[in-house]
């Protein structure tokens, strides 16, 4: 093989490589941009002030909204990060400071295997958990499915991120005679606080986009409720319910559904990726791997 | 500050704090970690339990071949559900991953770092994006562009040059396997393209210079000592990849018309496990067929239990020095 052809094959392929590129670049933009034209042009004052009540509303163009939705969505979310922090925090603890102990290796595994199951499987299982016992559908319910969704991710960020938190503090709180827990407690994890709240948000941004496992928990309400014991509406869920709706009013409706789900969604994820990035001083990779560097790597 | 420690040293310090303190706080945790392994046992558990009337009724391997879903007579098969599942995923797998990998190595190897900061950010905006609002774009903008410009046009083709395919298409829908293929493809490229970026970005600097040293071309580079040096990496990416795209469920719930008639035409509605759950799950009042939702979720557990360990295998086994990721 000459150079010449090898030359040949060099740019042959980069402009390959560059045209798949495009094909996978190009496509996502004009998602972006139709959300954004379509949810734009559905947002309204009403939007964020009423709630939805029957179809017929809609048709006879008397106000309606999401109001219920958007406040049902923070409640629920809410709470399942309430749920989920401490036991992901507590568990990504255990993982990293105390790494002979014995549940450990079981621990992990199951973490990334609950890590790895669909999201439609954390809501039957919240139902059977939740729901069947309570007798009916209720908010409880959706923030323990979204909270199942939450808790793998949660623990594996906190384990990352105090994995490469450097021992010399550690040995310093020991050197000064603290026990264990006070050292991981004073001096671990506010060495590791901006790692423990990007994955908390990394995981709040996950399951605030699921709308799989609240379809047979929290359930969907065409109106205002925040009594946690009763069916509650998210966003996610609202959206899908409308998308799928006969209503030419409840579609565009949807469209505005989907820009501030994305709003939220997307605010939490460059919340998470600014805190690391500050923390770090480095370029995120991605946010996927979990594992916020932090300043031992500098 | 002398003061203080010098103060700390005398006071008497609380058994609690000190040989107590360890033990209750390593007990908290141990609690905290438990109920994971609660959890996650509890799911399998549960799945077995409230699916386990259908499947003693159909049998395993009954449930698993049936291919007829009828609540009310109370007949179910599951084969419809899994064969979409594991269609829609490999497919969807098997057209995303050449451009997810191209797109990791221009982002990682070609462009310059703006262009690649871009390239990054906007496919982890496509990751960030909720599987919802995929699938309300999908229903109202993809599917319906779709069925104008490509389906109908090609049926129409295929009726007058090459009847022999009709069978194979179908009559043409707007929400279909194909349509949903497509979608998931999308759904799963930002999880391929990460990974690989990933697994580039470990590639240490001397096994590149080593290759600019003997004359390689840019392109040869990548492919001697790049590529199979992030090859554990890539392939563990895929597997992942794959049990994302078979856990997908609201976009395809949206966009595959949901139909359980085998065998499935590619412009046809189709089904999937997860969709049929979404899709049911909420009016099984029958209690056969409340089971057979439930059995339909084991299966689905065992087949993304399967995934998730070939991929931690794969990850394992194919990484250089055991240290991808």
């Amino acid at each position: 093989m000459t150079l010449k052809t090898r030359y040949l094959r060099d740019r042959i392929v980069v402009s390959l490589l560059a045209s798949m590129t495009a094909l996978v670049v190009i496509p996502l933009c004009v998602i972006i941009a139709y959300v954004g034209i379509n949810g734009i042009g559905a947002l309204s004052w009403d939007f964020f002030t009423e709630e939805l009540g029957s179809p017929a509303r809609a048709m006879q163009g008397r106000p309606t909204g999401l109001a219920h939705s958007i406040v049902g969505t923070l409640i629920i979310d809410s709470l399942a990060v309430c749920m989920a922090a401490p036991v992901g925090i507590g568990t990504g603890i255990l993982l990293s400071e105390f790494p002979d102990h014995p549940v450990n290796p079981i621990l992990r595994v199951l973490t990334s295997t609950l890590n790895g199951m669909p999201a439609v499987l954390m809501g039957m299982l919240a139902f059977s958990l939740v729901v069947k016992p309570m007798g009916r559908f209720s908010a409880l319910a959706g923030s323990f499915a979204l909270a199942l969704v939450m808790l793998p991710i949660i623990a594996r960020a906190v384990e990352g991120v105090l994995n490469i938190t450097p021992w010399s503090i550690r040995e310093a709180g020991l050197a000064l005679g603290l026990p264990r827990w006070r050292v991981t407690l004073s001096m671990v994890l506010p060495a590791a606080k901006r790692g423990v709240v990007t994955g908390v948000l990394i995981a709040f941004a996950r399951a605030a986009g699921e709308a799989a496992p609240l379809l047979f928990t929290s359930f969907g309400n065409n109106y205002m409720n925040t009594n946690i014991l009763k069916p509650m509406d998210t966003l996610p869920q609202r959206l899908y319910s409308l998308a799928i709706s006969p209503y030419r009013q409840w579609h565009s409706m949807g469209w505005a559904a989907g820009i501030v789900l994305m709003i939220i969604v997307l605010a939490s994820f460059a919340a998470a990726r600014l805190l690391s990035r500050e923390s770090a001083g480095l370029h995120i990779k991605s946010d996927r791997s979990k594992k916020p560097e932090s300043n031992k790597e500098v | 500050m002398n003061k203080g420690t010098r103060g700390y040293s005398r006071r008497r310090v609380s058994p609690i704090y000190r040989s107590w303190g360890d033990f209750i706080f390593s007990t908290i945790l141990l609690m905290l970690g438990a109920s994971i392994i609660f959890l996650a046992i509890a799911m399998a558990w549960v799945l077995w339990r409230e699916g386990s009337p259908s499947i003693r009724r159909h049998g395993f391997f009954g449930f698993l071949m049936g291919s007829t879903w009828d609540p009310v007579g109370g007949v179910h098969g599951a084969r419809p559900f899994i064969t979409g599942t594991l269609i829609t995923s490999f497919s969807s797998l098997l057209i995303a991953f050449i451009p997810a990998v191209s797109a990791a190595v221009i982002s990682a190897e070609y462009a310059p770092s703006w262009l690649a900061r871009i390239i990054d950010t906007l496919i982890d905006l496509l990751a960030a994006i909720p599987s919802v609002v995929i699938g309300i774009w999908g229903i109202f903008v993809f599917a319906p562009f779709m069925r104008d410009r490509i389906y109908l046009p090609l049926s129409f083709w295929a009726a007058d040059h090459a009847p022999r395919l009709l069978p194979a298409l179908g009559n043409p829908v707007s929400y279909n396997l194909t349509t949903a293929v497509i979608v998931l493809s999308f759904m799963i490229i930002p999880y391929i393209t990460a990974l690989t970026r990933d697994a580039i970005h470990l590639v240490p600097k001397d096994q590149r210079e080593a290759a600019w040293a003997l004359g390689a071309t840019r392109w040869e580079v990548i492919r001697l000592a790049v590529l199979p040096y992030a090859r554990g990496g890539i392939a563990a990416g895929a597997v992942l990849s794959l049990a994302r795209a078979v856990g997908e469920t609201m976009a395809v719930a949206m966009l595959i018309g949901n139909a359980n008639n085998l065998p499935f035409r590619l412009f046809q509605p189709a089904t999937t496990m997860p969709a049929v759950i979404v899709n049911e799950f909420r009016e099984a009042v029958e209690q056969m067929h409340y089971a057979s939702l439930m059995a339909v979720g084991l299966y689905l557990f065992i087949i993304a239990f399967i995934v998730n360990l070939a991929a931690a295998s794969i990850q394992k086994r194919l990484s250089v020095g055991g240290r991808m990721l």
